[in-house]
């Protein structure tokens, strides 16, 4: 695990499908190259959904955890 | 971006349930730097009217799952069988449907056809309304929100003959 700063936290608890996806792309989108989003959720379909997004849009996660029902991403805008 | 993948979709159902997927999916295409178009045609205008008045029923949809959205946890998993001589001839009992379907998705955390609507046109996604079913339907270009495109066949098979993924809801 590489070390990063976060710069930012968005907090998608009790979201559903899309809507954690579509936060993270708005949030990404005010932030800088190189900056990192620490994004929270609680939909157990976020894991895979917020890989795919990744492997679209290039912003890499360069961290996640899951802990009980909450999903943490740590995501470095390309 | 020369390799922007494009998604189409025809979107023509206009129930609750059906509103959903069309714009899920073109919003979250956007969300993953595609384009998207939504094509609504017959029973899909009514999703571009001002006010969305939308309703489901479970009648002749088996697979339609009837379950409370309060109580205990073990009285929410209930799937109550009404059958269709009841769900089709009780007044009211769409409406009722409808209100359970709204107050699951709420509690759920889905947002509404309303926000998920305008978080597309927000992302860019085209709207097109069919000319022809609005003219035969009776629809009205002021009956709709702004920012729609107005056209045919044409027009839609045009963009989706481009396109990476067309789907028909």
């Amino acid at each position: 695990m590489s070390e990063f700063t976060v710069n930012r936290t968005l907090d998608c608890s009790g979201m559903n499908c899309p809507l954690p996806i579509l936060k993270t792309k708005k949030e990404v989108d005010q932030m800088q190259s190189g900056e990192v989003l620490k994004m929270i959720s609680t939909d157990s379909g976020s894991a895979n959904d917020m890989a795919s997004w990744s492997n679209r849009t290039g912003h890499k996660i360069v961290d996640s955890t899951t802990e009980g029902g909450t999903y943490t991403f740590y995501i470095q805008k390309s | 971006m020369a390799d922007t993948k494009k998604l189409a979709i025809i979107a023509s159902k206009g129930t609750l349930d059906w509103a959903y997927p069309p714009f899920i999916l073109a919003s979250a295409a956007a969300a993953m730097d595609m384009e998207a178009v939504l094509f609504f045609t017959f029973y899909g205008l009514p999703l571009l009217k001002k006010e969305i008045d939308l309703k489901v029923t479970p009648t002749g949809n088996p697979a339609m799952p009837m379950k409370m959205p309060f109580g205990s946890k073990d009285f929410q998993g209930i799937n109550w069988p009404i059958p269709n001589i009841i769900s089709g001839n009780v007044p009211g009992f769409d409406n009722m449907a409808t209100m359970l379907m709204k107050e699951t998705f709420k509690k759920k955390g889905v947002a509404t056809i309303e926000q998920l609507r305008e978080m597309c046109q927000e992302s860019g996604v085209r709207f097109i309304a069919c000319q022809m079913t609005m003219d035969v339907f009776g629809f009205e270009r002021k009956d709709f929100i702004d920012g729609v495109e107005y056209g045919g066949a044409a027009m839609f098979l045009e963009y989706a003959a481009d396109a990476n993924m067309s789907l028909f809801i």
